[in-house]
């Protein structure tokens, strides 16, 4: 079974969403991370770019296909982490953790409330199993 | 979707599989990156059980291939294997196929997502000879061990008649094989042949046998053979810039503008289906080429997306990869034929140019001897 931290919410496309301070850091689980596999490129946002929740944020790249990012709330992109675009490693040996990807100022605080659970998202990965 | 005798092997070995040419095949079993460069670096074991083998027997077998595939059939050897097309009546690509000419058959080894639309196909264009044809890809398996290791890895297992020793079996050629290992003797084929750009053989034994013998030789060579799925099987086949049908190849693809003249004999004394069609474009003056490119930057120029000189696009990208052998985005393009090979040229990768640079073929290709 995946590793998915209770402190935190998820979206069916595999993305997860901290509530840190007033903002939301996102990242990809642990999960996502091992299915896309063989990473070579990300592309992440400009800070300052506004987002919808659900629209894509970015794109991941693996060997064998790309795939969008999408946004787990909407608001504004405050902060990138930049050293995944160089090292992408990062993103493999820690997806909850130094592996994050922006930090968004979110425009409502109720979206972050509609977003998956531990619970609901493991419930998730289990019917793909 | 329908399954190689090897998918409950797949399965244990915790592949991912993937739909492909109507079959659920491994794509990877862990790293695809890592499958790759095992092969490049020592040896890979392939289930290529969902690719079509079509036995043709009888007194004209010989000729009625002939009179099909590009390649000159009649003047192939016993035990020889050669590259070949089979074209529709325009020139277009229906399949691009390994010829074996046995003692007494002819045996065809199709690409997978094209076995039933040539079945019928075959059956029609055989008719008028003294032939008998037979689909025996569900009886046959087809295994492939690729490397540089694979020689050493069957030397000791396999013994043959047709040639002295597996050791001696030449490039494009088969014999008839025992190939013992774990307790077991499988009878069957070995050829030395491949889709990776590396050494290698293809072994093919009753299917009924295929998972005891591939897991025999998982556990004869422990480290030294790595299970492989078909992601790195394309990213091999991608640097020894050999084609792969609904990529380089399709019924509308000229093989000649393929680059793929060594396998299409034009002068044969009776022609082939196709042959008419391929003379005269290639008198009419051939539109485009397929040329390799490095790509510049870290996004993957993959198939479809167009290839522009300035604001004029100019070609199409059919195959792209990042190349575990190079560590560069790789990619195979169809352009304007006429086009210098100082043309400056980009790839539109989903709104971004990137550059490409002009790269001679294949990216990649073994020391031999």
């Amino acid at each position: 079974m995946a590793d998915v931290p209770k402190d935190r919410r998820y979206t069916k496309s595999h993305e997860w969403a901290l509530k840190k301070d007033d903002l939301i850091v996102v990242g990809i689980t642990d999960f996502a991370v091992h299915e896309l596999s063989d990473l070579v490129f990300i592309d992440l946002p400009e800070v300052g770019k506004k987002l919808k929740a659900g629209d894509p944020f970015g794109e991941i790249e693996s060997v064998k296909a790309v795939s969008e990012l999408m946004a787990p709330v909407s608001g504004k992109v405050v902060e990138v982490n930049e050293t995944l675009e160089n090292r992408l490693e990062t993103l493999v040996e820690s997806p909850f953790g130094e592996g994050w990807m922006i930090k968004i100022q979110p425009s409502s605080a109720a979206e972050y409330d509609k977003l998956l659970s531990k619970a609901d998202y493991e419930a998730q990965l289990e019917a793909h199993e | 979707m329908k399954k190689t005798v090897l998918n409950s092997v797949h399965r244990d070995l915790g592949a991912r599989l993937v739909e492909f040419g109507g079959f659920e095949m491994p794509v990877q079993y862990a790293s695809i990156v890592e499958e790759h460069l095992a092969v490049r670096r020592g040896a890979g074991l392939f289930d290529l059980c969902h690719m079509g083998r079509f036995e043709i027997r009888g007194r004209d077998a010989v000729r009625a291939v002939d009179a099909i595939v590009t390649n000159d059939v009649a003047r192939m050897d016993s035990g020889q294997i050669r590259y070949a097309l089979v074209l529709n009546e325009q020139g277009g690509v229906r399949d691009d196929v390994l010829v074996y000419r046995m003692p007494d058959s002819v045996l065809l080894v199709v690409n997978a997502g094209n076995r039933e639309k040539l079945l019928p196909w075959f059956r029609e264009h055989l008719r008028a000879h003294a032939v008998e044809f037979r689909d025996r890809s569900e009886e046959i398996a087809m295994i492939a061990v690729q490397g540089p290791g694979a020689e050493d890895l069957l030397a000791p297992l396999v013994t043959t008649s047709w040639v002295p020793a597996l050791r001696k079996l030449g490039y494009y050629r088969m014999s008839d094989a025992k190939v013992g290992v774990g307790g077991k003797v499988y009878d069957g084929w070995v050829s030395r042949t491949g889709y990776t750009g590396e050494d290698g053989f293809e072994l093919y034994v009753p299917s009924a046998e295929a998972c005891t013998l591939w897991s025999a030789l998982e556990e004869h060579a422990g480290q030294k053979l790595r299970p492989c799925g078909l992601g790195a099987r394309d990213t091999l086949r991608l640097e020894a810039a050999m084609p792969l049908y609904g990529h380089e190849l399709d019924e509308t693809a000229n093989p000649l503008e393929a680059g793929l003249e060594f396998g299409i004999k034009l002068e044969k004394p009776n022609g082939f289906i196709g042959c008419e069609a391929l003379r005269r474009s290639k008198e009419a003056g051939l539109q485009r080429k397929l040329a390799g490119f490095r790509v510049d930057g870290k996004r993957v120029a993959r198939q479809g997306m167009p290839v522009f000189a300035g604001g004029k696009e100019v070609g199409i990208v059919t195959s792209g990869a990042p190349s575990p052998t190079l560590g560069a985005n790789i990619a195979l393009a169809y352009v304007e034929r006429g086009l210098s090979e100082s043309a400056a040229l980009e790839v539109d990768v989903r709104g971004t140019r990137a550059a490409l640079a002009w790269t001679p073929l294949p990216f990649y290709s073994r020391k031999r001897g």
